[in-house]
């Protein structure tokens, strides 16, 4: 066997390098049992983070595509961008959790929350780099079953394992769906690698089945409606940081899998033509139903459930038709999507910590105690409802192009409508924070320093990315298309 | 040339600096932030001029290259070979500008230092003036028509902000809204013609040699006649220019720096910009274009002559010197300058006019603004006499009275000359009427000069409240101008900006230079004749004779009246109100509609979200199923 295939997957290495140096310095840290305070700190996972996440942008490291393992791992430079996304959310959601972590019965789990967090992330890797089915299906149980004891993390708390059981029983039931797809796919063709699918798959109702439970799965894991059944309870239930993780990590890789292998393993003309007619349907009742449903809630975690369902809809609009275009502006609206979410996220977070606050009416008047915090929510929402000149706007406007240029100027159209319910919804918070009188609002607090941190990173990809066309036409030399 | 792009973050900077943290500073540490700013600015620009001018090689033909040190992709457009590019652009026009904007900026910026000694938001007035700079300058160094219109709102946002600077006053208020609106009215022209042209041509950029321009020759003149329009509310031409007399009610030095020197030329920079455009495909509409401009000439100057509030008569006198700009901008009929230099003479002449207005009509403003300082008044019938209490600003005042007028050797009567022999060129009778104007423009200053610093002084006003010199901080922008104004008439222009960029020399044509000259003494002779005296006699009988027609000209020939008879009776009246009445019943019944459908949607489907795994599972599979019946009969 050759070696040295192992060095096209440094990014994977690397980031294993990452969880054994965390792993083993977990054993040695344990915290102080006198003064009560844990010597473990955030500091070493964001700073082996950064400096992993350093090393995969180096270009002497982003290597032409290969393949290695006889296929069964694929390298395209366009991995390394998704990871990188990955690799900075995973960096803001670490540096978030601080002080969530520094609770007492935290403080024990802090590893354990860095290993689960990493491992989730390593299977993510491994699925989007994955060239066969079989990779493709170990990397997505590498990423759910961690996720589920993250949800599940404050265990003691009834609704966080009530969150955990429901995430698993449903993540089971969606992969022996996706599980069955795939065995259908392989009884199509004789083969589980992607090219081979694709060059071997006909529009038969067998492999259309196979499609179908494929969608589903990944439906699943974007919770798209639907699939999405579960998304409100469990963002309730899992601490609120992990909340932030589900809602953009998870969903995020799990959207560019499911574009990638559309695109390799389904490019065949009738069953293109059949998951474009599903991914309307899916798409324009992703973006309905969950606004629908997201005008209702009052619990914030609910409510950002919603809307991640929402702008899930938005963010698979760009995998219609399979074009480079398509491509781009999908990882484009992932990465804004990604720190406006986060940023809006730290903040509840935040206010979670110091006041045990979660609910919109208790947001009332935060401007008066805390206008910095408000201010810093209000941007992530405004760039959330695509406002301009935030970010949010212009990753909509791309994913809104191409899917125009895709020719569905209808389902664009209805999108559109859609947004104005959106900026409905996310003013109700802007409007609570700032126009409704509260006498006793949330306390005036101070937010520690990697709250901070993560805050600034936030709100500067929130500023930044609205310079739209540099990000985008660097993305766009890596995508590719049909 | 790479530090160019100092030239536009520094003053942005000191925007978002002063305007955010604003609070924080006191009034000193503000103006010495924005001043120090404008400083750094000019300095550049400064250096920048030199190097493009003296350093730069010209090509063969011996034209000044075009240099683009900046230029990255803001938006794709998605269609062949059009973006929204931001970048920076040298090319003789654009640090001729450079020049002109942060001279003046960084004038009005020391000179405000005083003005606005005390004044309540004095950091907010800063950082708008660091807003307005950066706009101006991002305008001129655009490399694209479309970065060019984005700028172009900019510097119609800080505009508005800057009118409208006392909030309290209602007049104010109503000005600057007035200005908004009329000139985003004209603005809308201006983006319908770069929709136009973008679409036909294929391009937003300024290289007019593609191939897309043969196919869209068609459409270009209106194209172009469309951005004139736009240009044409900027730069306060008939019958768009009612919002700039209006626009005074704003600080003095804001009136110096955006309603005369740099904004509101920036329609003849427009065109100035789209000059190979105008000249090869739409000659004609370029006359329309003179012939606006002569007959915007002739209506100011004639209101002017009749004004009393002192900023009025120098509002009116600045769309009238904005106009012979353009006049000589239309009367061009051709591209190559040639050895004659005639049919091209009008652009150098217009950007040449364009640089000295520039100072002088800067330095008449802030004169204005130290004599407003010392009376507390901008009606002439509270000053008089005053050259004996402000000599620096009175001598001062007397060089750019002399410029404006034409009169050797300031700056005004080199650039005004070529003007004239442009439009003598293009049609004498276009010269005359020229010539005409300019006699009524050296009658109208004297007018206001002798009504200022000669004549009755108003003992009672000044009893309690003896007028004064302005303090050095005012005075030094009026001297350093008044220099410029003195010497910049014997800078050799052609050899830096002419129509196809080839350098020649500029040749007085003396039987033109004579003409005006007679004329601009003789029409000085009788405003001095009229106005020098304790009491002015003539002048009174003057305007009791022709009492109806000073009446008007008084009034601006009721323009405003018929705006607001045209706006208040026949659009708001007939076409808002019908429209409102749609958008209020039908537009709005439909979306509370679908807000109280939303609503009741919500509230019915809400059982889903049941919280029972069982009947998730069971929702995902008919999910499924569903789907699979979608995509097997799709």
């Amino acid at each position: 066997m050759d070696y040295s295939q192992f060095l096209y997957m440094h990014e994977e290495l690397s980031l294993l390098a990452v969880i054994l140096i965390l792993f083993i310095a977990d054993l040695f840290m344990c915290p102080d049992k006198k003064s009560g305070k844990g010597v473990y700190n955030t500091c070493l996972p964001v700073v082996l983070l950064t400096v992993h996440t350093a090393l995969n942008l180096l270009p002497c490291c982003s290597a032409e595509s290969c393949e290695a393992f006889g296929g069964m791992y694929l390298y395209t430079p366009m991995m390394t961008v998704m990871k990188s996304v990955l690799n900075v959310g995973t960096l803001i959601v670490c540096l978030m959790a601080h002080k969530w972590l520094s609770r007492e019965e935290n403080l024990v789990k802090q590893g354990e929350f860095y290993m689960l967090v990493l491992f989730t992330l390593l299977g993510m890797y491994f699925m989007i780099s994955s060239g066969h089915f079989l990779m493709f299906f170990i990397g997505l149980e590498l990423a759910s079953v961690p996720m589920t004891a993250l949800v599940a993390f404050d265990k003691r708390r009834m609704e966080s394992a009530e969150a955990g059981a429901k995430f698993i029983l449903l993540a089971l039931f969606s992969s022996a769906l996706l599980l069955y797809g795939i065995s259908l796919i392989y009884g199509a063709t004789g083969t589980l690698y992607f090219d081979e699918i694709g060059a071997l798959l006909d529009g038969s109702l067998l492999s259309i089945f196979g499609l179908v439970l494929f969608i589903t799965g990944m439906g699943f894991k974007i919770s798209l409606v639907p699939f999405h059944l579960w998304t409100a309870d469990t963002y309730e239930g899992a601490p609120t940081v992990v909340t932030g993780f589900l809602s953009v990590i998870s969903k995020g890789s799990a959207a560019f899998v499911l574009l990638t292998v559309l695109m390799k393993a389904f490019a065949q003309s009738d069953l293109f033509y059949s998951w474009n007619t599903g991914m309307y349907w899916i798409i324009v009742a992703s973006i309905t139903v969950a606004n629908l449903f997201a005008i209702r809630q009052n619990n914030l975690k609910r409510f950002m459930a919603f809307s991640a369902i929402s702008q899930a809809g938005y963010l698979v609009l760009a995998i219609m038709d399979g074009t480079a275009q398509g491509m781009t502006s999908l990882v484009f609206y992932l990465l804004v999507y990604m720190v406006s979410n986060l940023g809006a996220f730290a903040v509840m977070t935040s206010v979670e910590e110091n006041s045990g606050k979660i609910n919109i009416s208790d947001y009332d008047g935060l401007y008066q105690s805390n206008p910095k915090l408000a201010f810093l929510m209000t941007l992530c929402l405004f760039s959330l409802a695509g406002i301009p000149p935030f970010a949010g706007f212009f990753s909509k406007f791309f994913v809104f192009m191409a899917a125009f240029n895709a020719g569905y100027p209808l389902l664009v159209f209805i999108a559109l409508a859609n947004t104005v319910i959106s900026l409905y919804y996310y003013l109700l918070i802007v409007k609570a924070m700032y126009i409704k009188p509260n006498e006793s609002p949330i306390a005036t607090f101070k937010s520690d320093g990697y709250t901070r941190l993560a805050l600034a990173l936030s709100l500067l990809g929130v500023i930044v990315f609205g310079l739209g066309g540099v990000f985008y036409t660097y993305i766009e030399q890596f995508s590719y298309g049909l | 040339m790479e530090s160019t792009i100092l030239i536009l973050l520094l003053p942005f900077f000191s925007f978002i600096l002063l305007g955010v943290f604003g609070k924080w500073f006191s009034h000193k540490a503000a103006g010495l932030v924005g001043t120090a700013v404008l400083l750094a600015v000019a300095a550049l620009s400064y250096a920048t001029a030199y190097t493009y001018f003296f350093d730069t090689a010209r090509t063969a033909e011996g034209v000044l290259p075009t240099l683009v040190p900046y230029n990255f992709e803001w938006l794709p457009f998605f269609v062949e070979g059009l973006s929204f590019d931001m970048g920076i652009m040298l090319d003789p026009i654009s640090v001729m500008m450079l020049i002109v904007i942060s001279t003046v900026s960084l004038m009005v910026h020391i000179y405000s230092f005083g003005y606005m000694h005390g004044e309540r938001g004095f950091q907010r007035y800063y950082a708008f003036l660091s807003l307005f700079t950066m706009s101006m300058l991002g305008l001129v160094v655009a490399t694209n028509i479309f970065q060019m219109y984005m700028f172009w709102e900019l510097v119609g946002v800080s505009s508005y902000l800057l009118i409208g600077f006392y909030y309290t006053s209602p007049a104010a208020i109503a000005a600057s809204k007035k200005a908004f609106i009329v000139t985003r009215f004209a603005d809308m022209f201006f983006l319908i013609g770069i929709l136009i042209y973008g679409y036909y041509c294929r391009s937003f950029g300024f290289e007019f040699n593609q191939a897309g321009f043969a196919q869209g020759a068609m459409m270009l003149p209106t194209a172009l006649f469309l951005m004139f329009i736009g240009g044409a509310g900027k730069s306060a031409m008939f019958p768009l220019h009612i919002w700039l007399p209006d626009a005074m009610e704003g600080p003095t030095p804001v009136s110096a720096l955006i309603h005369a020197a740099t904004m509101v030329v920036a329609g003849v920079f427009q065109i100035a910009r789209l000059f190979p455009l105008w000249i090869e495909y739409a000659p004609g509409a370029l006359h329309v274009v003179a012939w606006v401009g002569a007959f915007t000439a002739f209506y100011a100057a004639a209101v002017a002559c009749c004004q009393s509030d002192i900023k009025r008569v120098l509002a009116f006198s600045t769309i009238s010197q904005i106009a012979f700009m353009m006049v000589s901008l239309g009367v061009c009929t051709e591209y190559t300058t040639g050895h004659e230099h005639v049919g091209s003479l009008g652009y150098m002449a217009s950007m040449f006019h364009l640089f000295t207005h520039a100072m002088f009509k800067a330095l008449l403003f802030l004169g204005a603004g130290c004599i407003i300082h010392a009376v507390h008044s901008n009606e002439m019938s509270a000053m008089g006499g005053l050259r004996k209490y402000m000599p620096i600003t009175h001598i001062t005042f007397l060089i750019a009275c002399l410029a404006i007028s034409g009169i050797p050797p300031f700056s005004g009567f080199f650039s005004k000359d070529e003007i004239l022999t442009a439009a003598f060129a293009y049609m004498p009778a276009m010269g005359w009427i020229m010539t005409a104007i300019a006699a009524m423009t050296a009658f109208y200053m004297f007018r206001l000069y002798f009504g200022i610093f000669w004549g009755t002084e108003n003992k009672e006003l000044h009893a309690h409240h003896t007028p004064h010199e302005a303090p050095l901080t005012m005075t030094f922008p009026l001297m350093f101008l008044a220099v410029v104004t003195c010497v910049a008439g014997f800078i050799p222009f052609g050899h830096f900006v002419s129509a196809d960029g080839v350098a020649y020399d500029i040749h007085l044509d003396w039987g033109v230079a004579g003409t005006s000259i007679v004329i601009a003494v003789a029409s000085i002779f009788l405003a001095t004749y009229m106005y020098i005296g304790e009491r002015q006699p003539k002048a009174d009988a003057m305007a009791e004779k022709f009492s109806k027609l000073h009446q008007w000209a008084y009034k601006r020939f009721y323009l405003d009246e018929v705006y607001q008879y045209i706006t208040h009776r026949i659009i708001f009246a007939h076409v808002s109100k019908p429209i409102a009445w749609f958008d209020r019943h039908v537009v709005d019944g439909f979306f509370n509609f679908l807000a109280w459908g939303t609503n009741a949607l919500s509230f019915q489907i809400r059982g889903f979200q049941s919280g029972s795994v069982q009947k998730y599972a069971y929702v995902f599979l008919l999910g499924t199923l569903a789907l699979l019946a979608i995509m097997a009969l799709a």
